[in-house]
């Protein structure tokens, strides 16, 4: 009989969201040895599908006072630790003609309460700062609302950790939790890619699966209910404005448009979803309706733009009494200790809350963890800063260190990794050759995303470095990225052509929603490139992992 | 800065034709293509205008790419307008006086000689080549005498007693290097019937566009369109220009680069062998002399962006005689300005030299084209003569010797 392969750790961590890559670093900051398990990739779940707001917590204020207040609060530790994620754009909140004009001074009341900055602009200042707005808004309010990238704040976390010792398992299941009388010892695995079973024991689990924590709760006879909320955005080709914009009134469905990177997202609705549809949800048509028609008040711009694709994500929402539902249920942290609650020891839950309270709430995860384990260690997420981020940036300084490879090469590695642009872009080697031309990411960037970021197939590449995020949507940089996954030795050519089909299949996914005008052409003509020139549509591949 | 008008750059599929077609990406490593320095990087310039190339300067606006582009992408305009955007404006003397054609013109005419005379000289050259960095290879077209319109002033009467007549924009070419040329159009429009009247102009703008002097080209171009539709709709007259690049700025330019509302003459305007052609077409044929020549006819990238390659070929194909090779399409190089550049000199030789090489291979006797700046370069790159169509067509009708 084969011996299954055994994993011994502290503690083991099961999510690689934000706030599972988040725990896994507090841990290893506090010198806790430390396994996370994710069954996709980092940041493929509910962290990589919201609009990416740094919330300043204005939008909070009115409503929910406690987590405006948390917000604002971490809005400001991550300006510090996370720079390389973060754009300090500034946010508005501006007053349209149909909204109601009381609210506009509530707001600015809460925000006091909450201690965030809110300052009353003029109009024209407002239109001075974003020139693309509705010229007819009636008042404009100024708070600190900036953006954050989800994947890169997640890769982020991840990275630190595994360079200080925490072990990685992405594209890895955990099929059921070992439990041992009335203690959670441990967890059965199975990796995906190579269908491979094993077993992680730790002395304590924390359950940072968001949504899918119910099922992981259930397997270890926990009986915990999520209420999944269902968010839907669309994206706009280009950056349609510089600033966050925010409408005035209640939270309500498309009443946001983020800048983001290189494109602008309106954002969101909210849907109640059935728990055991989560994995297969969609965006709707009158989703999508309802979105461009709310962001067009806003920006009229978004009228006249190409719409590049629609995706959505499902809110954590959890109750720990009764039942409510979609914007109702408190967006508040929920820290379970399953000994108290359920008498099974050796197991927590960190979840609801919000990307952007994701460190808290590692922290609050980490600090029970190590209650749990006896450490006394302290938590130093709150001024150690994320890899790429250790001093501040000055473009200018890199630009000229790297004479002689284009700006636009230079200041977008910059923008993506931070400090750690001198691991990626060589001179000499002569790496900065491009692959991908909509979003400048370069050949040395794929490197260094497949041999550090844990980057195991295209689309997870796609979230280390934006590959075909831009709009041709890896119409051609996913055929080059495909044959570099074969030169780093990352994959045979098979499986780099499995790849290559799944990217593809997985990104006009999120094209079909929206296909008119320029989209549709672009797609027809990549649809050309993938069956008419490659024929990649009728490949037969071998089965995949899982039936092996 | 993000304040979006023109979205163009937004219809790219990414196909790269354009890139293909483009004469600059062909020859140095240095110009990434028209697609990634348009569209492509147009996006990331929207964001952080810190994330501009220098590589947008090689760029020579032969819009080329605008003749692939599927999608109609006006991605030329696209980066000839973040050129002078994004880039802060450095003065210098070089580019002040490259543009002013206007100012060369109406001095070096006064004193043409020494001008000539000097400008081949060997200490001008080195100083030229070396603080003025223009290459001491680059020869200079040579300045006339006196202006063009000071000769036509002298024929205005008998050019308004036609019944018909046509507006010329004569360009600072003609009225400071070439009269022959424009008094070639006045041949040849006579021939059909066609009065010639000249009114006032300054430099259509394209090498004031092409070295960023905008706020003056935009000025040139008002005072361009007033006037020729003052001259224009009192007579009800079409407007020729016998310049392919001037035409094209005329028409294309100014709404497109510019941004000024050029309606009021733009139903007016014809290139000259359109407006030609369509006469011929018309039966109005004038009596031709043989023209005996073996000659090879390079079409202008701004003409071919202009869709009139077709009505020079058919006018030329009625010249008795004329033993025609037509070129494949290649860009010449020069691209106006940008060959009296040193820094762009080696990219403007080695896009041409596909072109040098064909015309060797047809050993003509003379080669034909639309465009000033390309017989400059033709001229100064291979041991041919290049003349003018409307030249060719002169002598057919006069007779006399090519």
């Amino acid at each position: 009989m084969r011996l299954m392969k055994r994993i011994e750790t502290e503690a083991i961590v099961i999510g690689g969201g934000a706030t599972g890559a988040g725990t896994l670093r507090d841990l290893t900051l506090r010198g806790v040895r430390a396994v996370l398990i994710e069954k996709s990739d980092m940041a493929s779940g509910t962290t990589g599908r919201n609009h990416g707001l740094l919330h300043s917590g204005a939008r909070y204020a009115v409503n929910d006072l406690e987590s405006a207040r948390e917000c604002i609060r971490e809005n400001k530790i991550l300006k510090k630790i996370a720079r390389h994620c973060i754009e300090d754009t500034g946010g508005l909140f501006v007053t349209l003609p149909e909204d109601d004009p009381s609210y506009h001074g509530k707001l600015i009341e809460h925000c006091k309460y909450a201690g965030i900055r809110c300052e009353e602009i003029s109009v024209q200042e407002a239109l001075r700062i974003e020139p693309n707005l509705n010229p007819n808004i009636l008042a404009a309010l100024r708070v600190p609302d900036g953006t954050i990238d989800p994947f890169r704040l997640t890769s982020a976390n991840v990275l630190d950790a595994q360079e200080r010792g925490a072990i990685v398992l992405t594209h890895t299941g955990v099929s059921g939790v070992i439990r041992e009388g009335d203690r959670a010892t441990g967890v059965n695995c199975r990796d995906r890619r190579t269908g491979e079973e094993f077993e992680v024991f730790g002395g304590i689990i924390v359950n940072a699966s968001g949504v899918w924590g119910q099922e992981l709760c259930a397997s270890a006879g926990i009986a915990l209910r999520m209420f999944p909320s269902k968010g839907s955005m669309v994206i706009i080709d280009y950056r349609i404005n510089n600033v966050v914009v925010n409408r005035c009134r209640v939270p309500s469905d498309g009443d946001i448009v983020v800048p983001g990177d290189t494109v602008s997202l309106i954002g969101t609705t909210s849907k109640k979803v059935d728990y055991d549809k989560i994995d297969e949800i969609t965006v709707d048509q009158d989703e999508i309706a309802t979105l461009l028609e709310s962001g067009e008040k806003l920006i009229p711009n978004v009228s006249r733009t190409r719409v590049l694709r629609a995706y959505c994500g499902v809110r954590p929402l959890i109750a720990v009494s009764g039942e409510m539902d979609g914007r109702e249920i408190s967006r508040g942290i929920v820290l379970i200790d399953h000994e108290k609650r359920d008498s099974v020891g050796g197991f927590i839950t960190i979840a609801g809350g919000k990307l952007m309270t994701y460190r808290l709430m590692a922290e609050m995860a980490a600090d029970l963890a190590c209650a749990k384990l006896n450490l006394k260690k302290r938590c130093r997420t709150r001024t150690t800063a994320l890899p790429g981020s250790e001093r501040k940036l000055d473009q200018a300084k890199s630009v000229k260190f790297f004479t002689g490879i284009p700006n636009s090469v230079v200041g977008s590695t910059l923008y993506r990794h931070g400090q750690r642009i001198r691991n990626i872009l060589h001179r000499d080697k002569r790496n900065y050759g491009l692959i991908c031309e909509c979003e400048m990411v370069t050949e040395g960037e794929i490197e260094y995303a497949l041999k550090k970021l844990n980057a195991k197939d295209i689309v997870d590449l796609r979230r280390r470095t934006r590959i075909g995020m831009g709009p041709c949507q890896g119409q051609l940089c996913a055929y080059r990225a495909a044959g570099l996954f074969v030169k780093y030795d990352s994959a045979t050519s098979t499986e780099s052509n499995k790849m290559l089909v799944d990217f593809l299949e997985e990104r006009w996914k999120g094209i079909k929603p929206v296909l008119w005008g320029d989209a549709l052409r672009s797609v027809e003509f990549c649809y050309w490139i993938y069956q008419g020139l490659f024929g990649l549509g009728d490949v037969k591949f071998p089965e995949e992992g899982e039936d092996r | 800065m993000i304040k979006l008008e023109n979205i163009s750059f937004d219809h790219c599929i990414k196909c790269t034709v354009c890139t293909i077609y483009c004469p600059v990406a062909r020859a140095t490593h240095h110009f990434p293509g028209p697609k990634q320095s348009g569209p492509d990087t147009e996006r990331l310039r929207i964001k952080n205008p810190e994330l501009l190339d220098d590589s947008l300067k090689y760029c020579t606006n032969c819009k080329r790419c605008e003749i692939a582009c599927p999608s109609n992408v006006k991605i030329a305009d696209i980066i000839q307008s973040s050129k002078w955007r994004y880039f802060k404006n450095v003065f210098r003397v070089r580019d002040f006086f490259l543009a002013r054609t206007d100012l060369m013109g109406s001095v070096a005419t006064r004193v043409s000689y020494l001008v000539n005379f000097f400008i081949k000289l060997f200490p001008v050259k080195f100083f030229l080549d070396r603080f003025m960095k223009i290459p001491s290879e680059r020869r200079f077209p040579k300045y006339a005498q006196g202006t063009f319109l000071s000769w036509y002033n002298k024929h205005r009467k008998e050019q308004e007693a036609f019944a018909e007549k046509a507006v010329y924009f004569h360009g600072c070419y003609v009225n400071y290097n070439n009269h022959d040329l424009g008094k070639d159009v006045l041949t040849v429009l006579n021939a059909i019937n066609v009065g010639v009247i000249v009114t006032d102009e300054k430099c259509c703008g394209v090498p004031l566009i092409a070295n960023g002097y905008i706020d003056k080209a935009r000025k040139n171009a008002l005072f361009n369109i007033h006037s020729l539709e003052k001259s224009a709709s009192a007579i009800g007259a079409r407007i020729v220009s016998a310049s392919s690049s001037c035409s094209f700025a005329l028409k294309h330019e100014y709404p497109n680069l510019l941004e000024i509302d050029n309606s009021a003459i733009l139903d007016d305007l014809d290139y000259i062998t359109r407006f030609i052609h369509e006469r011929f077409e018309n039966g109005n044929v004038p009596a031709m002399k043989p023209v005996p020549v073996r000659a090879a006819y390079h079409s202008p990238c701004h003409l071919e962006r202009m869709g009139g390659v077709m009505n020079t070929i058919e006018v030329l194909k009625k010249i008795p005689g004329l033993d025609l090779t037509i070129l494949h399409s290649e860009c010449c190089g020069i691209a106006g300005t940008y060959g009296f550049k040193k820094e762009y000199y080696k990219v403007a030789q080695k896009v041409g030299a596909e072109l040098f090489k064909r015309i060797e291979r047809v050993n003509p006797e003379i080669v034909i084209t639309d465009c000033e700046t390309c017989k400059w370069q033709i001229e100064m790159s291979t041991p041919y003569r290049v003349e003018h169509p409307v030249t060719v067509l002169a002598r057919a009708i006069d007779g006399k010797k090519l």
